[in-house]
């Protein structure tokens, strides 16, 4: 690297510490006491010298200095990556189904408790994934399906006395119409207005849950849900359940990547990469994005029923446009249109406030800036799509 | 009997009278050429025909009935396929994966079949991928299968359009403008293929502004000007009509 080079890169570095003083001291230093410039400086001071490392880092690395220890990263991580493909997938696969099946045996309640949530997430993401990343259409008010799963079964088995069994067939075909009533008068949008009308749509589902008192008790939900049985033995741990939702996560897992590899899941990739090329060539577009809004929302709709069963109580407030931005960055984090990616970013956007815990009021902060970061080293996602001649491959 | 007529087409947007009165027919086995200056209607005909734009007045009919009104995908299922001025190929999807969406007319397993992946589903399958491997051997595509299209060569691009058009299994070719942007032995190849799709039995419409291939492969010409039909006849008759003449020239 030229020197021209290297000053360029430190005057952007300094630009960039510059920038950040700004932002942070109005959020720091504005203190109803009055103006306060201590702290400010503190964190600051930290920031500078981390930076200050990293891009020193960075330069010798670039000057070649670092070569005898980088190599032989590159190197084992190219023969990590020549095992991982000569390994077969069925290996890959019991190995992390076994870690799965094993794993609730081995933790606490704790974990137990944020594997199960993730394992929600997956099936939503995966669902939602269907919609945006194959069909390519923007949905932002996807978890009202969710509801309509959750408050499908909570009704049921309270009025009806159904077992959750029988439910969760039926709490995925209601979700279904509700995705096609969503769907339909979008059948004709694009773009940008498709994604405000699902935004509006998802908010009148919540406001149904929140005023229709007669039906769903309005904001003060509904109580005493049943768990799921099995033969009359109630499943009354939380490592029980973990094992319920695992079942519907591989299910989901394999039914959403059978569609993805078949003439349905081509059609709807058509449908994304040029919608009136896709109706020209035979496809009926029409049937085929109200499917993937039927479908996308099936899995919302057995997801919500299990969350209902596991919290043992449905409230309006579970339902909020928040929790679609969540799905939705998880699905885009992860690598859009990938079952991996997907389930990769789920485990990112779950867990990782979990281990963020400890910086505490920091931890929105953090989880935020490494998002961010995320999505400027990997805009594709974490585990992108690969379509070089994977999708004719019949692997199953 | 793939014959297709046009009846008194006028297409109208807004002010703007793109086709008046336009009236012409292809038939089984024919390569017909549908030339004029720029802005004259020609992809207008091509999208009245598929069903992208519906005509203010007058039918098409093919195959023995009436198919104005029907939606693309429709018009596509009754044997009609069509290639884009400006290439419209699913750029992330491979070479063999664009032919394959082509086929989604001729196969009808449904959700259940794919979660379920039923024997007939895999049969199918099978059935797909292999008359879609057919149609890139035929445009001479069939070392690139697995090839992204976005990654293949501009020529190749065009050739693979027409592949995944043959892999719905068509019996009417609409080609718009598939020699722009070729250079002159691309285009001199592109006639060669051309003449085998006919040797199919297939009937072929092109829009082309290259006029040694509009001359060398059609075998009737009609020419359009403003939207108005002002010739129609063989490549010889048209070369030499002041009428023709005096349209290029006037532009
Ligand atoms: N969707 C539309 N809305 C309004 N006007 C249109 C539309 N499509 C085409 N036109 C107009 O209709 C006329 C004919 O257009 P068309 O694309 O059919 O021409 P063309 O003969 O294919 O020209 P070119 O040789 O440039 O491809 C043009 O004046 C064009 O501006
Ligand atoms: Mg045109």
């Amino acid at each position: 690297m030229t020197t021209q080079e290297s000053k360029k890169l430190w005057m952007a570095c300094g630009v960039g510490l510059i920038w950040f003083l700004i932002l942070l001291w109005p959020l720091l230093g504005i203190q109803p006491e009055g103006l306060e410039f201590g702290k400010t400086f503190k964190v600051f001071g930290y920031i500078a010298v981390a930076a200050v490392f990293i891009m020193f880092f960075y330069q010798i690395k670039e000057a070649g200095h670092l070569d005898a220890v980088g190599d032989p990263i590159v190197s084992a991580k190219g023969r990590f990556q020549e095992l991982y493909e000569k390994t077969p997938r069925w290996i890959l696969l019991s190995i992390v189904l076994g870690f799965a099946i094993v794993f609730p045996l081995v933790t606490g309640r704790y974990a137990h408790d944020v594997s199960i949530s993730v394992l929600i997430y997956i099936c939503l993401g995966l669902g939602l994934n269907i919609v945006v990343g194959l069909a390519g259409l923007l949905d932002l008010g996807y978890i009202a399906f969710y509801g309509v799963g959750a408050y499908t079964y909570a009704l049921m088995s309270l009025h009806f006395g159904m077992s959750f069994w029988l439910c969760l067939p039926i709490a995925g075909v209601t979700a279904a119409v509700a995705g096609s009533i969503v769907g339909y008068p979008t059948l004709r949008m694009r773009g940008d207005y498709l994604a405000i009308v699902t935004l509006g749509f998802g908010e009148i589902v919540r406001l149904i849950f929140n005023n229709w008192m007669g039906l769903t008790n309005g904001p003060n939900g509904i109580l005493s849900i049943p768990r799921p049985d099995i033969f009359g033995f109630e499943l009354n741990k939380l490592w029980m359940l973990y094992y319920v939702i695992l079942v519907i996560a591989v299910i989901t897992i394999i039914a959403v990547y059978r569609l993805n590899f078949s003439r349905i899941g081509r059609a709807w990739e058509a449908i994304r990469e040029d919608e009136t090329a896709a109706e020209l060539m035979g496809v009926n577009t029409f049937l085929l994005k109200l499917l993937a809004y039927a479908m996308g929302a099936t899995f919302a709709g057995f997801a919500g029923a299990f969350f209902a069963a596991r919290m043992r109580f449905v409230g309006p407030e579970s339902f909020t446009f928040l929790e679609s931005a969540m799905v939705l960055a998880m699905v885009v984090l992860g690598g859009m249109g990938s079952i991996p990616g997907v389930i990769l970013g789920v485990l990112a956007l779950v867990a990782l406030p979990e281990l963020f815990r400890e910086f505490e009021l920091y931890r929105m902060l953090v989880f935020g800036g490494t998002m961010t970061l995320m999505m400027l080293i990997r805009p594709a996602g974490i585990w992108p799509a690969s379509r070089v001649g994977r999708r004719s491959e019949e692997a199953d | 009997m793939a014959n297709l007529t046009l009846d008194d087409i006028c297409v109208r947007f807004g002010g703007l009278q793109a086709l008046t009165d336009v009236s012409f027919s292809l038939t089984e086995g024919e390569v017909v050429g549908l030339i004029g200056p720029n802005g004259a209607g020609k992809t207008t005909v091509f999208n009245v025909i598929t069903g992208v734009y519906k005509a203010s007045s007058g039918k098409v009919d093919y195959d023995g009935s009436t198919i104005t009104g029907l939606r693309p995908y429709q018009v596509l299922s009754m044997g009609i396929a069509r290639t884009f001025q400006n290439i419209r190929l699913f750029q992330n999807m491979t070479a063999l994966e664009n032919c394959m969406v082509a086929q989604h007319s001729r196969s009808k397993v449904g959700v259940i079949g794919a979660v379920l992946r039923s024997s007939a589903q895999r049969r199918e399958e099978e059935v797909i991928a292999e008359k879609s491997q057919k149609a890139l051997d035929f445009m001479g595509l069939g070392d690139k299968t697995d090839e992204v299209a976005s990654n293949l060569p501009y020529g190749h691009q065009r050739r693979l359009e027409i592949a995944r058009a043959l892999a719905s299994e068509p019996q009417t070719i609409l080609l718009d403008e598939p020699a722009a942007g070729l250079n002159p032995a691309e285009s001199v190849e592109l006639m060669e293929y051309i003449g085998h799709i006919t040797d199919l039995g297939i009937n072929v419409l092109m829009v082309e502004h290259d006029m040694k291939v509009v001359m060398g492969i059609c075998s009737r010409i009609v020419v359009l000007d403003h939207g108005v039909m002002i010739a129609e006849g063989l490549p010889g008759e048209i070369r030499k009509n002041p009428t023709v003449i005096e349209a290029y020239l006037g532009q």
